[in-house]
């Protein structure tokens, strides 16, 4: 059992806009790209070329299909990585103080020197968001970027995670999510931010922010006068124009 | 139980960033290439770049895995099994060059007629066709044919520019969005970065595509309009505004055709031309005095309403012909929304919010501005809703006059090159008038007697021999497609093995996978380019391709000439060429090779100069005889297209020259230190309005864009087109022959009406399509060992009604038939989509042998191409003739206009058809990789 700090000074975390993300992966392959070559062992592939490739990767981008009562089906663009909860269940399983929770940001790291890669942690985790790399043999997950966010080799403006930096969209946001006038925290209060599975009781420090609502459609009454014809025949059509034209 | 180790959060990140311009897709962003030990470490965007400010996609990121992909060509190589084979040996350059400059040169001094020499999804077209225009052969072109040219050729001929390199929404301003046909990529990171700020502000998007996915996912609203049908939505749109006066009339009369005088009798010879002047300028009423005068005479009202009667023939305005055309009852909602798939009441609401947005909530920006009529402006006013579309509405039969309704929306609505609509992106504006004609005079030993490709402004600017039969091998610019401006590459294949319009000796072509994803009929492109003639020798007899890694093409190649990949090479990013300016400023930018080969290529475009010198091209040779260009390099930096105008806008001169300057020995230097490109800001008084707009003129006439200025009026009438039609109607010495007289007539309506472009019959109701997913590059993709693990399997989507008609379930294959052949495919559930409609990704599936992967590959065994079931002709007529499955505008490849029928069948274990693998000309990769340099 390895504990959790009682609290962190900060809780740096991402808050993702479901709303906004168009699902391109461009998160998930900078993720792969910037982890391969720093914390850690090498993020690896097996059968890279062969029948069904397979290989670590800290985020992945899920696709869902939600069909509502009535209207048409709709399509949401899910990313996932580490939540960096506080209470983090795969912190707590691990027997050998590999997995740990900073106390000064609340990041949640493993320690790949100390782990022994029994995997309990990714079975403890509820969000699946632990992948055991197949060639070094230990457990891997999301850093936040922890050797991007503070590294002063980088310009300031790049002290970000890897994948918010390159998102396209600008569907990632991060921050402190523990000090209520960041700007990840205003966003979170004004999108109506939620948790992932908050029945769990992980209090995660990654937030969602939800889609808005779509189809809605509603505003025919409103603007139905906007197309009353100017005339019912193609003559009046041609007298509402020289009128219209002596006004300009 | 361990303690937390002593992290270290500021590692080294690498020894060194060298900035230059992605290739992963044709998006061309800016990217910092992170260096350890002299390799590609890490891949990140360039802030300071104008395309992608910073961002990056999927594609861009796993940029490392491709430059270290065993598919890489290491050698050239010459065949030595048969065509298909893949069987090659390795020969050096010396030997590959001797060979292939030993044909080039007797087709050169014979018939250069007989090279066709076509490229893909290159980026260097402005020196590609330079080359083929020194050889002399008049069979030239580039990718546009099969990919979009109805959208570029529509945007030009309508309005001076189109979406994406043309131009793009006004981001910032804009407050309502609708955005048809694209799949999730052109121009794939701006749109997302767009779509991302409009979301910030919560303006409202619109998505119009029959799948609902990546971008049209996070639309507000999303229309799942039938395919093919986008035109007829469109006209409905325009029925509505115009019936509710919801139209701008000051910009249509002050910068559209909308009130020129058409000749309005149709007894006359001229009907439906323009009344002109004596300087050939059309003409307009002054609404101020009454007065026939020129468009463009200072200090006029144009009058929409006008109507003249002049020698015996009266004449109205492009206007009333427009009212006639679309307040018909053809045109309304009503009459349409079956056909689209979109009830009439979201018809009609969508045209409210539309004339709600742009007249209710108009924008106006205190800039100051005068336009070519001399007149001030205070303010421009904007009309804050914009459009864009590509493929999706562009690649059917009526593709072009669909592009063209939809700008015909835009112009009505006023929403073109003002604040918060649509704006053009320098070079553009551009009309149809300041491009070349294409040329194909050609003869023996000289050049070509101008460019090849261009823009046809009637019968006698056509591509025909004296006999009246085609000058192209691919027919363009022919009465079969007269506006075909890009060219037919889809045709090339299938006209050089049938021998029609004539035969050819060597097909040179670069970059280009038409044995595959790049083709219609892909199974008979693969008999047509191995099929011999009676004598045992090959119908199509010589075969040269280039392309840096071993993509299906190669195994049909006899010599193939390995390309460097993108970070190996120079390469430019012209405004001569595809640019990549933003509606604020122009910009070009340079790749250059951040790392060195590891292998034996070179830049195919080095090799072309090395080539023009061997064969003693003009412009490739000094007067000595020796080469004029070292390599690509040399020519970026020394070549002047016009005097002080070169490949390079930037730092040209004594370093500080822009657009117009001495050649600067330097400038590479110049760009590498600048982050690998060149941005120059348009004036603010210049920012909209271009067209018209005398500060943009004068700007753009200073950076060499044109010589002169050059306003226009956009073309809501295209008078080119009814120049076609009279021309079918009998008059004029240049005719198109019978069989094509009522097609002509039919298709080239100068006011865009929508027809059905997907008669397939009764037997095959449902629409099939492809998208290209947003992390894969067409076949580049699954190359990439991470790539291929996003998108590794194509399953073909089918809707509920479809999938519950057929009982499918999970894990079900299907039999796809169309009236060419058929497939048999995996499928998976798709509710989110048109319910007559089925989809699969674009160019997932793959030829066994291919790319470097095993043969086992889930690409190749589970992965399909939808092409087996999409011909490049149309079901034989019984006319003997060869009709062309492509728009009959500008011969844009209708891909998808396709309509299958589908049963349940037992699953296979492979896909089908598959084919025997291919012999792999590079070794396969490694089984397991874990790629960290520099420790």
């Amino acid at each position: 059992m390895t504990d959790l700090p009682n609290e962190t000074t900060r809780k740096m975390g991402l808050v993702i806009d479901l709303d906004t993300c168009v699902g391109c992966h461009a998160c998930v392959v900078s993720c792969k790209g910037w982890n391969t070559q720093n914390y850690g062992v090498p993020l690896s592939d097996q059968d890279a070329y062969g029948a069904e490739p397979s290989g670590t990767f800290l985020n992945r981008v899920h696709t869902y299909e939600v069909q509502p009562e009535t209207g048409a089906a709709q399509t949401f663009h899910f990313p996932k990585s580490c939540l960096h909860c506080e209470d983090a269940p795969c912190v707590t399983v691990c027997p050998t103080g590999a997995s740990y929770k900073r106390s000064d940001d609340g990041i949640v790291l493993v320690n790949e020197d100390a782990c022994i890669g029994c995997g309990l942690c990714a079975w403890a985790c509820p969000y699946g968001a632990r992948e055991l790399d197949q060639a070094a043999g230990v457990m891997k997950k999301c850093t936040l970027c922890v050797d991007r966010i503070y590294n002063e080799n980088l310009p300031e403006e790049d002290r970000q995670p890897a994948c918010v930096r390159t998102c396209p969209a600008g569907a990632r946001h991060f921050g402190d999510l523990g000090d209520i006038d960041s700007d990840v925290s205003k966003l979170v209060a004004d999108r109506g931010g939620f948790d992932l599975m908050p029945e769990l009781g992980t209090k995660p420090v990654n937030k969602y922010l939800p889609p808005r609502p779509k189809d809605t459609g509603d505003e025919i009454d409103i603007l139905a006068p906007l197309l009353a014809p100017v005339a019912a025949e193609p003559t009046g059509f041609l007298r509402w124009l020289d009128n219209a034209l002596d006004k300009i | 139980m361990a303690q937390p180790p002593n992290l270290n959060t500021s590692p080294s990140v690498s020894d060194e960033i060298r900035k230059t311009t992605c290739y992963m897709c044709a998006c061309r962003c800016g990217i910092n290439v992170h260096l350890k030990d002299g390799k590609v470490a890490y891949i990140e965007g360039n802030k300071d770049h104008p395309v992608n400010k910073g961002v990056l996609c999927a594609k861009g990121s796993a940029g490392i895995m491709q430059v270290n992909a065993p598919s890489r060509l290491r050698a050239p190589l010459k065949r030595v099994g048969p065509r298909g084979s893949g069987e090659f040996e390795e020969i050096s350059w010396d030997e590959a060059l001797g060979i292939v400059t030993e044909r080039l040169g007797k087709i050169r001094k014979d018939n250069p007629d007989k090279l066709a020499f076509f490229t893909g999804r290159d980026q260097s077209q402005s020196f590609t066709s330079f080359w083929a225009q020194a050889f002399g052969t008049p069979n030239y072109a580039a990718h546009g044919g099969f990919c979009s040219v109805n959208m570029a050729a529509a945007g030009i001929y309508t309005m001076g520019g189109a979406f994406w390199e043309f131009g793009q929404p006004d981001w910032d301003h804009t407050k309502m969005f609708m955005l048809f046909g694209v799949a999730e990529d052109h121009d794939s990171n701006p749109i997302k970065m767009g779509l991302g700020k409009l979301k910030s502000r919560g303006a409202k998007v619109i998505g119009v595509n029959p799948i609902r996915s990546g971008y049209n996912a996070i639309a507000d609203e999303w229309v799942g309009i039938t395919p093919g049908t986008d035109g007829l939505f469109i006209t409905a749109l325009i029925h509505e505004l115009l019936r509710a006066g919801k139209i701008d009339l000051h910009y249509l009369g002050q910068y559209t055709n909308a009130p020129v005088l058409l000749d309005s009798d149709p007894k006359s010879e001229t009907y439906g031309l323009f009344l002109r002047d004596k300087n050939d300028k059309p003409l307009v009423i002054d609404r101020n005095t009454g007065d026939l005068v020129a468009f463009d005479k200072k200090g006029i009202r144009p009058d929409l309403n006008g109507e003249i009667r002049k020698a015996g023939i009266s004449h109205t305005t492009v206007f009333h012909k427009m009212a006639q055309t679309y307040l018909g009852a053809e045109h309304a909602p009503a009459a349409v929304a079956d056909r689209c798939g979109i009830s009439v009441e979201t018809i009609q609401r969508i045209a409210a919010e539309l004339a709600h947005v742009a007249f209710e909530q108009s924008i106006s920006l205190p800039i100051e501005w005068t336009d070519f009529r001399g007149e001030k402006h205070s303010e421009m006013t904007g009309r804050p809703v914009s459009f864009h579309a590509m493929r999706g509405i562009s690649a059917h039969a009526n593709g072009f006059q669909t592009c063209r309704a939809l700008h015909i929306l835009q112009i009505i609505l006023g929403s073109v090159e003002v604040p918060g609509g649509f704006r053009f992106k320098p070079p553009y504006p551009k009309p149809p008038e300041a491009h070349p004609r294409p040329h194909v005079a050609s003869c023996p030993d000289a050049p070509l007697d101008g460019p090849h490709l261009g823009f046809v402004h009637g019968p006698e600017d056509l591509a025909l021999r004296p006999d009246g039969t085609p000058a192209r091998i691919d027919k363009a610019f022919t009465w079969e497609n007269p506006m075909s401006s890009h060219g037919l590459m889809h045709m090339v294949i299938s006209n050089a093995h049938a021998g029609d319009p004539y035969k050819i000796d060597t097909l040179f072509m670069y970059m280009a996978n038409m044995s595959w994803n790049s083709s219609m009929n892909t199974k008979g492109v693969m008999e047509m380019l191995t099929d011999k003639d009676e004598n045992g020798d090959y119908v199509i007899p010589n075969i040269i391709y280039s392309d840096a890694y071993s993509s299906e093409m190669v195994a049909f190649a006899d010599i193939v000439l390995p390309d460097a990949t993108y970070l190996e090479r120079h390469d430019c990013i012209s405004l001569l060429d595809r640019p990549i300016c933003e509606a604020d400023g122009a910009a070009d930018a340079i790749r250059w090779p951040v790392i060195e080969p590891d292998r034996d290529v070179r830049g195919f475009q080095s090799v072309l100069c090395d080539l023009g010198h061997r064969l003693g091209l003009p412009n490739f040779i000094n007067d000595d005889g020796g080469a004029k260009y070292k390599d690509y390099a040399d020519y970026i930096v020394n070549h002047e297209r016009r005097a002080g105008i070169g490949p390079l806008a930037g730092f040209r001169g004594d370093g500080d020259a822009v657009g117009r300057g001495d050649v600067n020995p330097d400038q590479l230097d110049r760009y590498i230190e600048n982050g690998g490109f060149f941005a120059e800001h348009i004036p603010k008084g210049a920012t909209y309005y271009k067209p018209w707009n005398v500060e943009y003129q004068d700007w753009a006439v200073g950076m060499g864009i044109y010589d002169a200025p050059q306003p226009y009026l956009f073309q809501l009438y295209v008078e080119p087109m009814r120049r076609f039609q009279l021309a079918a109607e009998g008059h004029g010495e240049r005719q198109p022959p019978e069989h094509l007289r009522e097609l002509v007539k039919t298709s080239m309506k100068p006011l865009p009406v929508w027809s059905d472009s997907t008669n397939s019959g009764a037997e095959y109701p449902i629409h099939a399509l492809t998208q290209r997913p947003m992390a894969m590059y067409h076949s580049w993709g699954t190359q990439n060992a991470w790539l291929r693990q996003i998108h590794g399997r194509n399953p073909l989507y089918l809707p509920t009604k479809i999938w519950n008609e057929h009982g499918f379930s999970d894990g079900d294959w299907a039999r796809v038939t169309s009236p060419h052949g058929d497939i048999t495919v995996p499928v998976a559930h798709h509710a989110a989509l048109n319910e007559n409609t089925v989809w699969t990704w674009n160019a997932i599936g793959k030829r066994k042998g291919a790319w470097a992967l095993s043969n086992d590959a889930q690409e190749t065994t589970k992965g399909f191409l939808l092409n087996h079931l999409i011909h490049e002709l149309l079901p034989p007529k019984g006319d003997g003739l060869r009709w062309a499955n492509s728009d009959p505008i500008t011969g844009q490849a209708a891909w998808f206009d396709l309509k299958v029928k589908i049963e349940k069948t037992a699953p296979l274990s492979e896909t089908a058809p598959n084919f025997a693998p291919a012999k792999s000309p590079v070794e396969r990769g490694p089984k397991d990789i874990a790629w960290e340099v520099g420790k």
